[in-house]
């Protein structure tokens, strides 16, 4: 209901007059996502799948994922509503297979139900062996984004690319895109390559604790979205260890508290914070598995406007600390093989904002050392992933102080129709801290419900 | 008794809220807000949510007739396994480390294998009460049975009754405040107020530079706005407390002003204590071990001792006992309100004047 407190216009929406106005204006009309809950099936309805050719190692594996869950695999000649279409087109040689895609996609557009999921496979472009197998493959990224923009209703549409190999890596990101885990991402393209040092990667014994065992570190988890991603965090099964700065203490030890974690009052620009950190997991809870860096701060204002301590203290907290943590983080005795580091950048780090000269310089700075540090060879043979999360428009108190027109123009230009919520943001970054997800490391996934905003 | 007993007392940690100048920061806080704010810091701090510890134990000075459970309710405020026991105990300045002796013992005994020792105090939420006069027409008219008892019992009424008794900030027995009682110490043990006006501002310089180096980042949880406590003046210097006139004390040789004595405060704090099993089986470092613990009190009424110098007495009592000397320890503490105080005693230990 917190969305609906701070989106006056959901509320209209949710009243019979408002709703006859709002149809009579032609208005956008935002559905409720489906979320998810841990006792909700993994997809709310039948799924179709299609591929190109004899080959179809991804439909496949989604098709054994769904009948183990338990869900319909729907008739492609039937006009019976479905909850997603999965097409599998590694096959795809030239971009004359593109016809596949259409030819799966489009008659099932108008059977899609609400807060549907659309999943385009294909495989990176760049190592494609010809020059039009690359064409065809990079084809489906204009074709996804455009299909997302399609959908209504709540609906999402994602591509995968599967690096060969790869194929068995897949199945944490297929369970995230059909669940209402990826609520408010769309549009967005996901690389899943082999694990860093060629390990095969570990599945849960229960899928509803994919971090069971672990614990993971919050920074920034006193409110807002960090808080939010402790939550997710520990309702998927970790031990939180939340980390914020010392004013934010109260909120701090609330959070930890509820979620039975402990609170290290911290600031993550101070020079001993790495190692206090690293100290205070392996003294207290045995290990270390994952690092959220989410802590962050703005100091908007024109760049023409900004002096040098304003501009400092934003890419301190916002990307120096990142880097000066995680000397510790990644040194000797800091986090585990196989441990996940994830990253919080912006829609501003990708699209830059006006007046956030200085966040989105930090933000964008972010995406640049989590594609680096993925890459690095050490991080690589240890098996760690990197990646980063971008949010959108979330509703947080932080969006709740914008000024109202620009806070509805930032709502609602995205696919979806409205704003993404804390819990959207954590779920993506709850996927990237699985063990199961080993295969997805170096990625940037915007959680904006597919902004027009730096698309 | 089984030879396991007395066994070793670890302290594990503390926490505490910053302190307010009393009707600031926490003017509307209660002490049940201050002390359930400093547990769940503690809690949080230590992981200890859901945990059902052996026994809490703390207190408050200035209490009010509804606060009778003050520490028990405060536990059901938390974090903590509803089922910890809790107990409230008042010994004025000592509530504290009475409540922290208590705990010690009952770990050492083996009763309990976890505890936390605290107080808290607001004298911005002081309790008042009725006078004696309404509470005695008061009480007559719930005994009245006819109207008649009832018009005689409403007779007895005075208007002067209506004025609440305020607690007032001075000894029962002599009608005087702790400061006026310290200034009479203080000149009999010839404190002087330069001594006092060094040791007030080298505390506050010390205190603030504690602050700036991040001493406190994981000792405080802040509470309703405040980070540091209010008292803290890091800009003090002997210049500006010499300017002050005394506040405590009468005629020439006054030395105790309101720079080197504490203001009424409002504050919280607590302290984790375990076993040394039950620290291992949480992952916990035992910061220090609880050894001994010695309580005095003075005949401050007739006798010639000084209100606040029971520890004087106390400390001797304590070395004797383990056989040791002051020289043995590296940290001392001695708290109180006035930096007259802190010189008095430790000019007595030092001269060993009040030694057997």
């Amino acid at each position: 209901m917190a969305s609906l407190r701070n989106d006056p216009y959901a509320a209209l929406l949710s009243s019979p007059l408002g709703k006859r106005v709002v149809d009579s204006l032609g208005l956008p009309q935002p559905t409720k996502l489906r979320r998810y809950a841990v006792d909700a099936p993994v997809l709310d309805g039948a799924a179709l799948i299609g591929g190109l050719g004899e080959d179809t190692p991804i439909a496949d594996r989604a098709k054994a994922l769904l009948e183990t869950e338990g869900v319909e695999i729907g008739d492609p000649f039937d006009t019976l509503p479905v909850a997603a279409v999965i097409v599998d087109l590694t096959a795809m040689a030239g971009p004359a297979d593109l016809e596949r895609l259409r030819a799966v996609v489009a008659p099932s557009l108008k059977r899609l139900t609400s807060s549907g999921r659309v999943i385009v496979v294909g495989r990176p472009w760049e190592s494609a062996r010809t020059v039009e197998q690359a064409a065809a493959h990079r084809a489906l990224v204009g074709a996804t984004k455009s299909i997302a923009k399609e959908l209504r209703a709540g609906a999402t549409a994602n591509l995968v690319l599967v690096a060969e190999r790869a194929e068995d890596n897949v199945e944490a990101t297929l369970r995230f895109l059909l669940s209402g885990r990826s609520a408010y991402v769309s549009g967005q393209v996901i690389e899943v390559g082999g694990t860093g040092n060629g390990d095969s990667l570990l599945l849960p014994d229960d899928w509803t604790q994919p971090l069971a065992g672990k614990v993971a570190v919050v920074t920034g988890a006193a409110r807002g979205i960090g808080a939010a991603i402790a939550e997710v965090l520990a309702r998927d099964g970790a031990t939180i260890v939340a980390v914020d700065i010392p004013a934010a203490g109260q909120a701090l030890a609330g959070v930890a508290n509820r979620l039975h974690g402990t609170a290290l009052q911290a600031d993550v620009t101070a020079a001993d914070t790495g190692e206090r950190i690293v100290d205070h997991c392996h003294l207290r809870h045995g290990r270390l598995d994952i690092v959220v860096h989410n802590a962050g701060i703005t100091r908007d204002k024109l760049l023409a406007n900004t002096d040098e301590a304003r501009w400092a203290s934003v890419l301190d907290v916002n990307l120096l600390s990142i880097l000066r943590m995680n000397e510790a983080i990644l040194g000797e005795g800091g986090i585990s093989d196989h441990g996940h580091l994830v990253l919080v950048s912006s829609i501003a780090g990708i699209a830059g904002n006006r007046g956030q000269t200085s966040y989105g310089a930090s933000k964008s700075g972010v995406i640049g050392l989590t594609q680096a540090l993925s890459r690095d060879s050490a991080v690589q043979a240890r098996g760690i992933t990197v990646n980063a999360v971008a949010p959108g428009f979330i509703e947080t108190e932080m969006t709740g102080s914008i000024p109202f027109a620009t806070r509805e123009v930032g709502r609602r230009l995205n696919s979806l129709q409205q704003g993404g919520l804390p819990i959207d943001v954590a779920e993506t970054v709850a996927w990237f801290s699985q063990d199961a997800n080993a295969g997805v490391t170096g990625q940037v996934v915007r959680v904006c419900g597919q902004s027009l905003i730096g698309a | 008794m089984s030879s396991d007993f007395p066994r070793k007392v670890a302290i594990l940690g503390g926490n505490r809220v910053p302190f307010a100048r009393s009707g600031g920061a926490y003017a509307a806080a209660s002490n049940a807000d201050l002390f359930t704010t400093t547990l769940d810091g503690l809690i949080a701090r230590f992981g200890l949510a859901g945990e059902q510890l052996g026994d809490v134990v703390a207190g408050a000075v200035l209490k009010h007739s509804r606060d009778w459970n003050l520490v028990r309710e405060c536990i059901l405020g938390t974090a903590l396994d509803p089922r910890t026991p809790a107990f409230d105990l008042q010994q004025a300045c000592g509530t504290g480390l009475e409540a922290a002796i208590v705990v010690a013992n009952k770990i050492a005994l083996g009763q309990i294998d976890s505890g936390i020792a605290g107080g808290t105090d607001t004298a911005s939420d002081a309790p008042m009460s009725l006078s004696d006069g309404l509470r005695g027409v008061l009480l007559a008219l719930n005994r009245a049975k006819t109207p008649a008892q009832r018009a005689a019992a409403l007779a007895t009424f005075r208007p002067a009754y209506l004025s609440p008794q305020v607690p007032a900030n001075v000894e029962p027995r002599t009608g005087m405040s702790m400061g006026d009682h310290m200034a009479i110490t203080a000149k009999e043990w010839g404190i002087t107020r330069e001594a006092q006006d060094e040791l007030a501002v080298a505390s506050h310089h010390n205190l603030a530079a504690a602050y700036d180096r991040g001493f406190f980042d994981d000792l405080v949880t802040p509470y309703l706005g405040l980070t540091r406590d209010a008292n803290l003046r890091p800009d003090s210097s002997v210049e500006k407390l010499a300017k002050l006139s005394p506040v405590f004390g009468k005629g020439d040789g006054a030395t105790m002003t309101a720079g080197n004595s504490t203001p009424l405060t409002d504050g919280a704090s607590a302290v984790l204590m375990g076993s040394e099993s039950w620290a291992a089986a949480h992952n916990l470092t035992p910061l220090a071990w609880f050894v001994d613990a010695q309580t005095a009190a003075v005949d401050y009424v007739n006798g010639r001792d000084g209100l606040l110098t029971a520890p004087v007495f106390a400390v001797p009592e304590l070395l004797a006992r383990q056989g040791m000397s002051l020289q043995d320890f590296d940290f001392y503490e001695i708290h109180e309100a006035f930096a007259s105080t802190v010189l008095t005693t430790l000019a007595a230990w030092g001269e060993r004047r009040v030694l057997p």
